[in-house]
């Protein structure tokens, strides 16, 4: 093995694999001269130094902007703010100020604006807002290289197809990459949502960001395999390696096309068992992604948005338009609207919050609802209202905890539907209303909330916490809260076969039905249907497809047998790589942890 | 020119708003404001809790944090503060082109 061999772990943010020669982002610093100007003379000539570096900028980022990649139309307007930046009078003017003022050279100048900028930028909490210090830096990079004399274009020197590492990509870095010449990129910092992970995304070009070590580690010339679903790279890699990863390369091409191609059929598994697959979505615009992604559903519409960040609450015509928009985009396709699901403490300021010492189990949800009742009657009007038209909207009543709760709200639910027969508005009489299963108590009354009920969905997020009394963001104990703990599979269990006995269906809509290696858990546990975040979709479905659900149903049976989760996962690992061996070639098997380990870095 | 009419031109007026795009103010929403902004000749404040930035500026822009969800009271103020607001308003209303 080459003694140089080695792998790096970044985060993958667009998938695929490519194999090819390093090239590496001259990253030198550009150093900085430390002296004052000593007659007014200097002092005029260093700014219109400054000036004149500024203007050859703007010029550079308005050249690049005419000749962008039209995969790229996106970056332009990311172009228009550098040459925003580069006027902004904390940039310029400060600089011009410093220079005249403080009579800095306009080197030194520069970078002093520059860093009192990243502070401003570095203290703020948004992790989005943090990473616009690179688009400040990168244009201020631009002007140091101007003012240094340095060529704009370190891309220039690409002769061959290349892997491009660097320690960020701004968007006028990417525009002037040929794209031709492009394999990959691989970059020391960014998160998700950093301009290079977009853009990768956009072009579909494997790309690793936040692979910390990359510059440092990798020279130009150096072997690479990166390969974007995992987040892995491997420097000067073994003949072996080279060979497993072509193979593996060409396999996940053909894999991922596939999967989208198939994505708006339906799910039914090898033995001829159909699950409906829906989409969880809180804005109106989501539902384009909902069903692009094949979602034969919305299993559950999040209603809170409009209530937040508000001076008063949204208006009974506010709600009306909205669900009525929801209802008609997604029809004949159903929508499930979820009540109000709000803490008392995030009533916004046509409330006063309450304080709560333990939101968690305090006013909120069903709870808050029934308390503010008028409140609760003008979602429910609305909703109705909004079911006229196109009679697809079903009802579900977040965090019951008991059947007077649930007889407290159909009730209410029967007095605006008197109001409206009164007033002539027309609504869906048989709109289905469903019930959330969250709490335990819940789960321990199942069969009586069944005989009121028209269907279960379980939110295994709440289910977990509450079962397992953890705070998944409270660090010290986010490594308990499991999916696979075998309380909560019993619970679903017995949540499914109680429904099931009752003759209505049940839907599981926390993050745990969105996770693709879940798959033979929750189809051996008899779920009717699964909703997830659209982008999941199409590897649940092509999951689904794949599976046996007699096979299933005898791994549970088993599972439920197993007196850990840890033991459990390692079965549902042994399970999953039989089942779908490719999952395990392509994508990371670590996906099975617990999703909240403690270690994991968030970006 | 009476007072009135003095009065007049100083005009201020002020919106809430509330960020419905999926990535809140991000530097080509920024971009789209500052850009906007500089073709009044009114003041423009974007006024988030206790912060105030500068509408013409998109380093100020920029360094107010807003998310998906926040609400954003948008001060204009001078001879053309009524258009200002309204031509502002219009980004809001169509979330900054996304979809």
């Amino acid at each position: 093995m080459d003694p140089r061999s080695r792998t790096l772990k970044g985060f993958g943010v667009s998938p695929g694999i490519a194999i090819g020669k390093a090239f590496l982002v001259d990253a030198r610093h550009i150093p900085i001269p430390f002296y004052t100007l000593s007659t007014d003379e200097q002092v005029a000539r260093e700014c219109a130094r400054f000036e004149e570096a500024v203007t050859e900028v703007e010029r550079d980022l308005e050249t690049i902007k005419q000749s962008i990649h039209p995969d790229l139309k996106e970056q332009v307007h990311i172009l228009e703010a550098h040459q925003l930046i580069l006027r902004d009078r904390l940039l310029y003017d400060q600089t011009l100020d410093l220079i005249r003022r403080e009579r800095l050279n306009a080197l030194w100048a520069l970078k002093r604006s520059l860093n009192k900028i990243t502070e401003i930028f570095q203290s703020m909490e948004d992790e989005y807002v943090r990473n616009r210090v690179t688009d400040v830096s990168s244009v201020g990079e631009r002007i140091m290289n101007r003012l240094a004399g340095r060529k704009a274009n370190a891309f220039d020197e690409i002769r061959e197809r290349v892997i491009i590492v660097a320690q960020d990509i701004s968007p006028a870095d990417a525009a002037q990459i040929q794209l031709e010449k492009t394999l990959g990129f691989i970059t020391d910092m960014g998160g998700r949502t950093s301009h290079t992970s977009i853009m990768a995304g956009a072009l579909g070009i494997p790309a690793i960001v936040g692979a910390e070590q990359a510059t440092r580690t990798i020279r130009t010339g150096d072997l690479l395999i990166l390969d974007g679903s995992s987040g892995t790279v491997v420097v000067n890699p073994t003949e072996e390696q080279i060979g497993d990863y072509y193979e593996l390369q060409d396999a996940l091409e053909t894999y991922l096309k596939e999967i989208s191609r198939k994505a708006h059929l339906p799910a039914c598994t090898l033995d001829g068992h159909k699950i409906n697959v829906e989409a969880n979505i809180e804005l109106l615009e989501e539902v384009v992604a909902a069903k692009d992604h094949g979602a034969e559903a919305v299993g559950l519409y999040r209603t809170e948005f409009s209530y937040m960040n508000r001076r008063l609450p949204p208006t009974e015509e506010d709600l009306y338009n909205e669900y009525r928009e929801l209802a008609e985009l997604m029809a004949p396709l159903p929508v499930t609207m979820r009540t109000l699901d709000l803490g008392a403490e995030k009533m916004g300021r046509w409330h006063p919050g309450i304080e709560q010492q333990n939101p968690a189990l305090g006013l909120r949800a069903i709870r808050l609802c029934l308390h503010h009742v008028d409140l609760f009657k003008v979602q429910l009007r609305a909703i109705l209202r909004a079911s006229a038209a196109t009679r697809n909207i079903r009802l579900m009543f977040p965090l019951i905890s008991g059947v007077g709760e649930l007889q407290r709200s159909k009730a209410i639910l029967e007095e605006v539907k008197s109001e409206l027969r009164r007033e002539g508005r027309d609504f869906d009489d048989k709109m289905s209303v469903g019930v959330m299963i969250e709490v335990p108590s819940a789960v321990a009354v199942a069969d009586m909330l069944a005989e009121e009920a028209d269907f279960f969905s379980i939110g295994t997020n709440d289910l977990i916490q509450y079962t397992l009394a953890i705070d998944r963001v409270n660090e010290h104990v986010a490594h308990l809260f499991d999916p696979l703990h075998p309380a909560v599979l019993r619970l679903i269990r017995q949540v499914v076969s109680t429904a099931h006995k009752a003759g209505i269906p049940v839907t599981v809509c926390g993050e745990m039905a969105g996770e693709p290696l879940y798959v033979p858990m929750l189809l051996g546990l008899e779920l009717d249907s699964l909703s997830m975040n659209p982008q999941a979709i199409p590897r649940v479905k092509n999951l689904l497809r794949r599976a046996q659900l007699s096979d299933c149903r005898r791994f549970v049976a088993e599972a439920l047998t197993m007196r850990t989760a840890a033991e459990i996962r390692e079965a549902l690992q042994d399970m999953v790589l039989r089942v779908f061996p490719e999952e395990f070639k392509f994508f990371d098997p670590e996906a099975l942890q617990p999703k909240y380990r403690s270690s994991e870095p968030y970006v | 020119m009476g007072w009135m009419a003095l009065a007049d031109q100083v005009a201020e007026i002020e919106q809430e708003f509330i960020v419905t795009n999926q990535l809140g103010f991000h530097a080509r929403v920024a971009a789209q404001i500052v850009k906007t902004a500089s073709r009044f000749r009114s003041d423009i404040w974007l006024i988030k809790d206790e912060t105030t930035v500068n509408g013409k500026s998109i380093l100020d822009v920029l360094s107010l944090q807003c998310p998906k969800g926040a609400t954003v009271k948008v001060l204009t103020r001078g001879e053309d503060a009524e258009d200002a607001l309204k031509a502002v308003a219009e980004l809001f209303q169509n979330k900054f082109g996304e979809s």
